[in-house]
C-alpha cells in the first residue's frame, strides 16, 4: 500500500504493508534512523516525531496513516552541522548521557516550545513525563528547555 | 512488538464504513487516533482481521457549543478539549479532567470517540460522560440511534454496541454557569493511568442546599459508574465537611475493586474516600 508525505521538507512515497508503524518506516524504508523505537506501544516517547506540527508517537502511527502529512524527525531539526537553539541548550546543559531517549525528547520539546514558548517549569516538566529517560534524572534536561524558550519566544527554527 | 497483519480501508463517508464494518462480521475494527487499539494490537489482545480508519469521514472533528449543550465529533482530539476557549465556559470540568489523560504527544491523537469505543475503566473521558448523562450518537446498519453513556459501557474494555455501530458524537446536557464541581486523580506519574479518579458536581438549590449532586467514580470498578448513595449523602445537605466526610465514606462502601500489580482493592477504595473528600472541598473555592 502506498503512502505519500513529506519528511524534512523533502517528498517522498513508499510502498508498505498496512501493519508497519510511521516509526519502522522512517528507520528501515527512509534509512532516517535518527527516530529510535524502544517500547512500541506508546509508554516511552522515544519514537516521538512531529506530524503536522504535533509531537506524535512514531510506534502509535501507521505509515500508511501519515499519507498526506508533513513530518519533521530528529534529522530535521537542526541545519547541518547547525545545531538548533534547543540542541545547542542541551549540549551546554548536558541534558543527555546515553542519548538513547535524546531524539523523542528534541522533538516532543521542539513541538511543545513552539506551540507554547512562555511554558512554566511544572507544564515542561510534565510534557516530560511521557519521555523516560533513564540517565539524566531530568534535571539538566528541564535546565536546556528554560534556556531555550527565548529562542522559541523570538520565533525560532519552525522547519 | 510489531504490530499482527491486517488490511488497511480508509472510508470517506460514515456509510461505507459501516458497510465495511457490517461486511467484517466482528473481524473488522475503527481505527480512530490508534493510542489505545494499536497498543492492544502490539500486545496481541487484538488482532482484527480489517482496520478501517475513520481519518477521511469529513465532519467528525467539530466542536460544538450551544443552548442544548456541547456536541463533540468523535474524533475531536484531546488537544482540541484542551485548546477549546469555548469549552472552558461550557463544561469546564471537561478540560479540567482531560488534563490527565495520558502524555503530550498522545494527546494530540487520541479520541473521545476512541475513548469510549476503547472503554478501559481507567479511562478518564468514559467517566466523564457518564457522570455528566451524556448521550452516544451511534449509527449502524439500522441507521441512527442515541443511547445514555451509562448503558454503553458493560464491563472492562466492553461495549453494548454492535458489530458495525459507530460511535459518531457524544453530546453533554447543559451546564449551568454557577454549578459547583471538581476532578480529583491519583496516577503514579502524570499521564498514567488513574489508580482511582472522581469527577463530581452539584447545584445549589434556594437555600443553598446542595441539589442535583452527581459522583462519578473511575478506575475502582470493573466500569465507569455513578455512585447512588454518595449523592443521596448530598443531596439537600448544606456543602459542608459533615456531608462531605459522609459521601466520601458512602463512595468507599459502594465500590469494591479489583486488585493487581498497581494498586490492592483496599488501597484504590482509601484513594475513592479520600479523593471525593478532597473534591467536594474543592467545589467550595
Amino acid at each position: 500500500m502506498r503512502t505519500t508525505f513529506h519528511v524534512n521538507q523533502r517528498a517522498v512515497s513508499v510502498d508498505v504493508s498496512p501493519r508497519m508503524t510511521l516509526g519502522d518506516c522512517l528507520r528501515h524504508e527512509l534509512k532516517l534512523t535518527g527516530t529510535h523505537i524502544a517500547c512500541e506501544h506508546g509508554v516511552c516517547g522515544a519514537c516521538t516525531v512531529i506530524v503536522d506540527g504535533e509531537a506524535v508517537r512514531s510506534c502509535l502511527t501507521l505509515a500508511v496513516q501519515a499519507d498526506g502529512t508533513y513530518i519533521t524527525t530528529i534529522e530535521g531539526l537542526s541545519d547541518g552541522e547547525a545545531l538548533s537553539p534547543l540542541q545547542l541548550a542541551f549540549r551546554k546543559h548536558h541534558a543527555l548521557q546515553c542519548g538513547f531517549c535524546t531524539p523523542g525528547i528534541l522533538t516532543t520539546l521542539h513541538a511543545f516550545l513552539t506551540h507554547n514558548p512562555d511554558a512554566d517549569e511544572n507544564a515542561i516538566r510534565n510534557v516530560l513525563s511521557g519521555n523516560l529517560c533513564r540517565c539524566t534524572g531530568y534535571v539538566s534536561i528541564i535546565a536546556a528547555a528554560m534556556e531555550a524558550r527565548s529562542a522559541y519566544r523570538a520565533g525560532a527554527i519552525a522547519r | 512488538m510489531k504490530l499482527p497483519p491486517f488490511d488497511y480501508a480508509s472510508p470517506t463517508s460514515i456509510t461505507d464504513a459501516v458497510a465495511l464494518l457490517a461486511a467484517g462480521k466482528g473481524e473488522a475494527r475503527l481505527l480512530a487516533g490508534g493510542q489505545s487499539l494499536l497498543p492492544v494490537m502490539a500486545f496481541r489482545l487484538a488482532n482484527p482481521a480489517l482496520l478501517i480508519d475513520m481519518r477521511k469521514i469529513p465532519d467528525l472533528q467539530t466542536i460544538a457549543v450551544d443552548d442544548r449543550g456541547v456536541r463533540l465529533g468523535a474524533l475531536v482530539r484531546w488537544c482540541d478539549i484542551a485548546n477549546s476557549p469555548a469549552l472552558k465556559k461550557a463544561l469546564p470540568l471537561l478540560p479540567n479532567a482531560i488534563e490527565h489523560v495520558a502524555h503530550y504527544a498522545i494527546q494530540t491523537r487520541g479520541t473521545v470517540g476512541g475513548s469510549l469505543g476503547h472503554a478501559d475503566p481507567a479511562a478518564e473521558f468514559p467517566g466523564l460522560a457518564v457522570t455528566c448523562d451524556a448521550m452516544i450518537e451511534i449509527e449502524g446498519s439500522a441507521g441512527r440511534r442515541e443511547m445514555p453513556a451509562n448503558t454503553l459501557f458493560t464491563g472492562p474494555l466492553q461495549t453494548s454496541l454492535g458489530h458495525d455501530d459507530i460511535i459518531v458524537a457524544i453530546r453533554f446536557p447543559p451546564w449551568p454557569a454557577d454549578r459547583k464541581w471538581a476532578f480529583e486523580e491519583f496516577s503514579r506519574r502524570h499521564g498514567d493511568f488513574a489508580l482511582a479518579a472522581i469527577a463530581v458536581f452539584y447545584d445549589l438549590d434556594d437555600s443553598g442546599r446542595i441539589a442535583n449532586a452527581h459522583v462519578g467514580v473511575i478506575a475502582a470498578t470493573d466500569k465507569p459508574t455513578r455512585l447512588p448513595t454518595a449523592e443521596a449523602a448530598l443531596n439537600g445537605q448544606m456543602p459542608n465537611s459533615e456531608c462531605f466526610i459522609a459521601a466520601s465514606e458512602a463512595a468507599a462502601q459502594a465500590c469494591n475493586p479489583s486488585a493487581d500489580i498497581h494498586a490492592s482493592a483496599d488501597y484504590r477504595r482509601s484513594l475513592v474516600r479520600t479523593l471525593l473528600t478532597r473534591a467536594l472541598r474543592k467545589t467550595l473555592n
